[in-house]
């Protein structure tokens, strides 16, 4: 059994890890209260945008000849995945769930025999990714700077994407985020954004719109803002589901600290009772022999 | 019959405005300053930068816009942009910066004709607004 003493050292330094956890969890608390805020002021916008998009592209009349960003390029060889994590750890398995995600798609992919390309966008996926996939990564975007999610850093994401995109480097571009459910739950989302994938809700609205310019030329500006428009939306349900995975992992973290610092309580009560008996016994029996 | 119809404001951060009094609004679109009333015909179009003109019951509002799209539909009308802001809130020193900031990018040399175009617009409407 540990000594007194050690015990007594073991108890302080739980209690002042608490204090810590503690603390972090209310920074998460206030954060995640306005991450979330501005993840659900910002869907309007990418809603709007996506069914803009979606009437333009059920009006295009020959498809054959659609922008490219729209159509795809008509390959599917190479792949590139852009893996958004966070900057910051002790977040509980906010990282990890998106890298598993991510992980077990990059298998298929390399399975199928097809090529891949990734960027990371946040410190955290770069490191746990570049053990298993570094020649893979051909670029890492961190935003340690900036304080929150903008539409400026979403932005220059986006015109990197488009810029290979253009440059024939890939074919396909999924993004991998976490999507904000609640604070208990985050899904790990995969979302292809080249070629736009719109097949499942076809509504066929007959509205027929009035279009200045003509639809190709509209088509051809809105897409590249389409991506900044879904990175960023990726980002702010990043930053969201961050701060939610930190708060409830903080939380778990202090109640275990809690039961940790009572069953160290108990047994540093037990040994200092164990301690005076057997100092009574000893003055007893020195006693008796006398 | 009333002739008011509802519009919607989004920036990528948040809903910038509402409102569902609106009689007219005047949007700087691309080939030209368009007027759209009520019971307009579905369309959709690019802005360029300039200023958006909201006349409504409450009041009349103007903001500057550098880029966005406009969707009209059913009597809603949908204005996306990532850069606004109301004329109101435009003082001076605001003003100024947005202007340099323009005025640089249209006098570099190496970029394409639009973009060039679309920076003499912001310098033009820039200057014009006090």
């Amino acid at each position: 059994m540990a000594s007194l003493d050690d015990l007594k050292k073991r108890i302080a330094s739980v209690k002042s890890t608490q204090k810590i956890t503690k603390a972090m969890k209310m920074v998460a608390a206030a954060k995640l209260r306005r991450a979330q805020e501005s993840a659900e002021r910002g869907r309007p916008y990418s809603e709007k945008m996506n069914n803009i998009i979606l009437n333009l592209s059920n009006g295009i009349s020959d498809k054959e000849n659609a922008p490219k960003l729209l159509s795809g390029t008509g390959e599917n060889k190479v792949h590139l995945c852009v893996v958004m994590t966070s900057d910051r750890g002790l977040c509980g398995g906010f990282n990890s769930n998106i890298i598993k995600k991510a992980k077990s798609y990059f298998s298929k992919i390399l399975n199928e025999g097809k090529q891949l390309k990734i960027i990371t966008v946040g410190s955290k996926g770069n490191d746990q990714l570049k053990r298993v996939y570094g020649d893979k990564i051909i670029e890492n975007i961190s935003f340690k700077e900036s304080k929150n999610a903008n539409y400026f850093d979403a932005d220059k994401v986006g015109r990197i994407i488009i810029e290979k995109f253009e440059a024939g480097e890939f074919d396909i571009c999924t993004i991998f985020y976490n999507q904000f459910k609640n604070v208990i739950t985050q899904l790990p989302q995969a979302q292809q954004i080249i070629p736009l994938n719109n097949e499942e809700d076809q509504n066929n609205s007959d509205e027929s719109y009035e279009f200045e310019p003509d639809e190709d030329e509209i088509l051809s500006n809105l897409l590249p803002k389409n991506i900044s428009t879904q990175i960023f939306k990726a980002m702010l349900e990043n930053s969201a589901s961050e701060q939610g995975s930190r708060m409830s992992a903080m939380d778990n973290a202090t109640r275990n600290a809690g039961e940790m610092v009572d069953k160290l309580t108990i047994e540093y009560n037990r040994s200092r009772q164990a301690a005076i008996t057997k100092e009574l016994i000893e003055i007893i029996s020195g006693a008796e022999s006398l | 019959m009333s002739e008011e119809f509802k519009i919607e404001i989004v920036n990528p951060e948040k809903s910038f405005l509402v409102k569902e009094d609106v009689i007219e609004v005047v949007v700087p679109a691309f080939e030209g300053e368009m007027g759209i009333l009520k019971d307009h015909i579905s369309i959709i179009s690019f802005l360029k930068p300039g200023i958006i003109k909201v006349f409504s019951k409450s009041g009349d509002e103007n903001y500057y816009v550098e880029d966005g799209i406009i969707e009209f539909k059913n009597n809603n009308l949908s204005i996306l942009t990532s850069t606004i802001i109301s004329v109101a809130d435009l003082d001076k020193s605001k003003q100024g910066d947005l202007l340099k900031k323009a005025e640089a990018e249209a006098s570099k040399s190496e970029i394409s004709d639009q973009a060039k175009y679309l920076a003499d617009q912001k310098v033009e409407v820039l200057r014009s607004i006090n």
